[in-house]
C-alpha cells in the first residue's frame, strides 16, 4: 500500500541506506524503551538489594536467585491477594456479561417503549469523567439506597457498579443491530421465544463482540487501582494491586520487583494471547466510534 | 423476507387487541431482560450523579442529617490556596503530558507506518506497559527515580554524570511523572493513529508526489488532514484522561516535595478520606465535572457526526 513514502524513493541506493538507518534506530530504541524495563524488572528480582544499587548497574544478575520469587509470594502472601483479585476481576467479568447482554439485546432488538430514553440515559454517563462519581458512588456503596447494607470490604462493591456500563451496552449493542431481523423472526417463528432467540440464535453470532467485552472487562478490573483502593479498607479484602502498594514501603526491593512482576504476569499473557482482538478491539472502539 | 412474513398475518385480519396484546408482552420481555441493567444504572450512576450535585450544597458528617450550607463549600475551597495549586499543577500536568503524549505517539506512528519491516513487532511493544498494571508502573519507576541506588542515577553515575533530582525536587517532579505516565499510556494513541493512517488513500500521497510536494509537504497537507478526525478524538480523550491523573502522584510522590504534585484529584481523595468532608469533596468533584464536561460534550458530538 502507498504510504507517506513512495517504494521508488525506497528503491534507490541512497534510500536503502536511509531506510536501514532507521529501522535499526527504531528497533533500538523501542526495544530500549520499552522491553528493557520489563526484562529489567524480571532479572532486577534475582538481585539482591546491594547488586540493585550497584554503580554501574549490572544487567544480568551475579547469582541468579529465582527463589526471590516463592520468597516475596510468602512474604507478601501474594496468594491471598491473587485469590481477591481473581475473585474480583472474575465476578465483575460475569455480571457485566449478565446485566450487559440481555440489555443490549432488549434495547436493539426488543425495542421497547422509551427504549432510546434508557439507551440515551446510559450512554450520557459515559460523559462523566469516573472521578466526578467516586464521592457520590462511594457513599452510596456504604448504604446501598432501599436495601440499606453496607457494601465495603465486599466484592460487590466492585461488581455492581462495574456493571453500569454504558460502553459495553454501546458496543454490545451496536453488533446486535447488524445481526439481520430476518434471523430473529425466523426463529420466533420456530416458536421460540426472545429468551431463546437470544441465547441459541444471537449469542453464538456474537462470539467476537463478546469476546472484546470479555476481554475489556477482565483487563480493565485487574488493572484498577483508585475504586478497590476506596472501597476495600480492611487489608484481608484488598487486591493484588492496592496491596502491594500498601506492602511496598516495608518491602526489599528485590522481593517488591518480584511481586510486580508476578502482578503483571496475568495480563502480559492475556495480552499475548489475545493479542490480535485486544488491539482491534481497542481502534474499533475509538476512532470509528 | 420481513414483509412475506408479515403479510399473512396481515391478510388473516389479526385483532388489533390481539397485536396490541403481543406488543404489550414483548415489552414486559423487553423490561424483564432490562431490568438488571436499569437498577445497576440507577444505584450506582444515575443515583450518585444527581446526589454528587446534591451533596456539593451539603455539609455531611454521618452523625447528623446532612444540612444545606448553601455555597459554603465552594467557598472553602477558593479559600484554600491547595486548590488552586492542585488546578495550577493538573494543567500543567495536562499541558506537559499532551505535549509528550500526544506529539510524540503521532510522529512514532508516521514513522512506524513507513517501516516495512517488523511492523508486528513494534505495535506489540508498543502496548506492552499499557498491559501492566498501573501500580505496576508508578512502583517500578519510583525505584527506577530513586535519586541514591535507583536505576538511572546510577546509569548516569556509570558513565561520569550527576544524577538528577527526578520526583524529589519541585522543578523536575512534575515531568518525571509526566514521562512514567506517557510512557505507560501511549501505546494505545499510537496504535489508534497507526490504524487511522493505514486508511489514507494511496492516491492522494501520489497525487501530491506529481504535483511536486516533497515529504513534508505531503505529511502536512496529505496525512495531516487525514488524520484530523483520530487526532481530535485522541486530544479531547487525553485531556479528560491525564485532569484525571491520581495514580501515579498517589503512589510516586503523595503530592510532593511541597505540593508541587498535588494534583485535583489527589486534594479530592485527601478531602474525603482524610478530612472526611464529602461535601466539600462533592463540590471539587463537581468543578471537575464541568471542566471535563465541556471536553465530553465536544467528544460527544464529534464522534456522533462521524457516524
Amino acid at each position: 500500500m502507498r504510504t507517506l513514502v513512495s517504494e521508488s524513493q525506497l528503491r534507490g541506493r541512497r534510500g536503502k541506506a536511509v531506510y536501514w538507518a532507521v529501522f535499526v534506530v527504531v528497533a533500538v530504541t523501542f526495544t530500549a524503551a520499552f522491553v528493557f524495563p520489563l526484562i529489567w524488572m524480571v532479572l532486577g528480582a534475582m538481585k539482591t538489594a546491594p547488586e540493585l544499587a550497584r554503580v554501574p548497574p549490572t544487567l544480568l544478575p551475579q547469582h541468579a536467585n529465582v527463589g526471590a520469587y516463592v520468597e516475596a509470594w510468602n512474604f507478601m502472601s501474594l496468594a491471598h491477594f491473587f485469590l481477591n483479585t481473581i475473585i474480583v476481576v472474575l465476578g465483575a467479568w460475569l455480571v457485566q456479561l449478565a446485566v450487559d447482554v440481555p440489555a443490549a439485546y432488549a434495547l436493539s432488538k426488543l425495542k421497547p417503549k422509551l427504549g432510546n430514553v434508557v439507551l440515551g440515559m446510559m450512554l450520557g454517563t459515559l460523559m462523566l469523567p469516573a472521578s466526578a462519581l467516586l464521592v457520590p458512588t462511594y457513599l452510596t456503596i456504604t448504604d446501598v439506597p432501599l436495601l440499606g447494607v453496607n457494601l465495603v470490604n465486599s466484592p460487590l462493591a466492585i461488581w455492581l457498579p462495574g456493571a453500569a456500563n454504558a460502553f459495553n451496552i454501546y458496543l454490545l449493542k451496536r453488533f446486535f443491530d447488524q445481526i439481520p431481523g430476518e434471523l430473529i423472526e425466523a426463529s420466533t417463528l420456530d416458536g421460540a421465544g426472545p429468551l431463546k432467540t437470544m441465547w441459541r440464535v444471537v449469542l453464538p453470532l456474537s462470539r467476537p463482540v463478546l469476546g472484546v467485552v470479555s476481554i475489556l472487562s477482565v483487563v480493565t478490573a485487574w488493572k484498577d487501582f483508585i475504586w478497590p483502593l476506596l472501597v476495600f479498607s480492611d487489608p484481608q479484602a484488598q487486591t493484588l494491586s492496592v496491596a502491594l502498594q500498601r506492602f511496598a514501603p516495608d518491602t526489599p526491593v528485590n522481593l517488591l520487583l518480584a511481586g510486580l512482576v508476578l502482578a503483571s504476569v496475568p495480563t502480559i499473557v492475556v495480552f499475548l494471547i489475545f493479542q490480535r482482538n485486544i488491539l482491534a478491539g481497542l481502534t474499533a472502539g475509538s476512532v470509528k466510534g | 423476507m420481513s414483509t412475506a412474513v408479515r403479510l399473512p398475518s396481515a391478510a388473516l385480519g389479526v385483532r388489533p387487541t390481539a397485536r396490541l396484546r403481543r406488543r404489550i408482552r414483548e415489552n414486559v420481555t423487553a423490561y424483564g431482560l432490562l431490568c438488571a441493567a436499569l437498577l445497576v444504572f440507577a444505584g450506582f450512576s444515575w443515583y450518585p450523579i444527581v446526589r454528587g450535585v446534591l451533596l456539593s450544597f451539603q455539609q455531611v458528617n454521618f452523625v447528623t442529617a446532612p444540612t444545606w450550607v448553601g455555597l459554603e463549600n465552594f467557598q472553602k475551597l477558593f479559600a484554600d490556596p491547595q486548590f488552586w495549586e492542585a488546578w495550577v499543577n493538573t494543567l500543567l500536568f495536562t499541558g506537559l503530558a499532551l505535549v509528550f503524549g500526544f506529539a510524540v505517539p503521532f510522529a512514532i506512528a508516521v514513522l512506524l507506518n513507513e517501516l516495512r519491516h517488523g511492523k508486528a513487532y513494534f505495535r506489540l511493544v508498543v502496548y506492552l506497559p499499557v498491559m501492566l498494571p498501573p501500580v505496576v508502573v508508578a512502583l517500578l519507576w519510583k525505584w527506577f527515580y530513586d535519586p541514591g541506588p535507583g536505576l538511572f542515577n546510577s546509569a548516569l553515575h556509570s558513565v561520569g554524570l550527576p544524577g538528577l533530582s527526578w520526583l524529589d525536587s519541585p522543578t523536575t517532579a512534575m515531568l518525571s511523572l509526566v514521562l512514567v505516565s506517557t510512557w505507560a499510556n501511549m501505546g494505545s494513541a499510537t496504535l489508534i493513529y497507526l490504524a487511522a493512517l493505514q486508511t489514507i488513500a494511496g492516491d492522494l500521497y501520489e497525487a501530491a508526489e506529481l504535483d511536486g510536494a516533497g515529504l513534508w509537504r505531503r505529511l502536512w497537507h496529505v496525512t495531516i488532514p487525514q488524520t484530523r478526525f483520530a487526532l481530535l478524538v485522541m486530544l479531547l480523550l487525553q485531556l479528560v484522561a491525564t485532569m484525571q491523573v491520581f495514580t501515579e502522584p498517589y503512589i510516586m510522590t503523595g503530592g510532593g516535595p511541597g505540593d508541587s504534585t498535588v494534583t485535583v484529584l489527589l486534594l479530592l481523595y485527601k478531602y474525603a478520606f482524610f478530612y472526611n468532608d464529602f461535601g466539600t469533596a462533592s463540590a471539587l468533584s463537581l468543578l471537575l465535572f464541568v471542566v471535563l464536561g465541556v471536553f465530553g460534550l465536544c467528544y460527544v458530538r464529534l464522534t456522533r457526526r462521524a457516524d
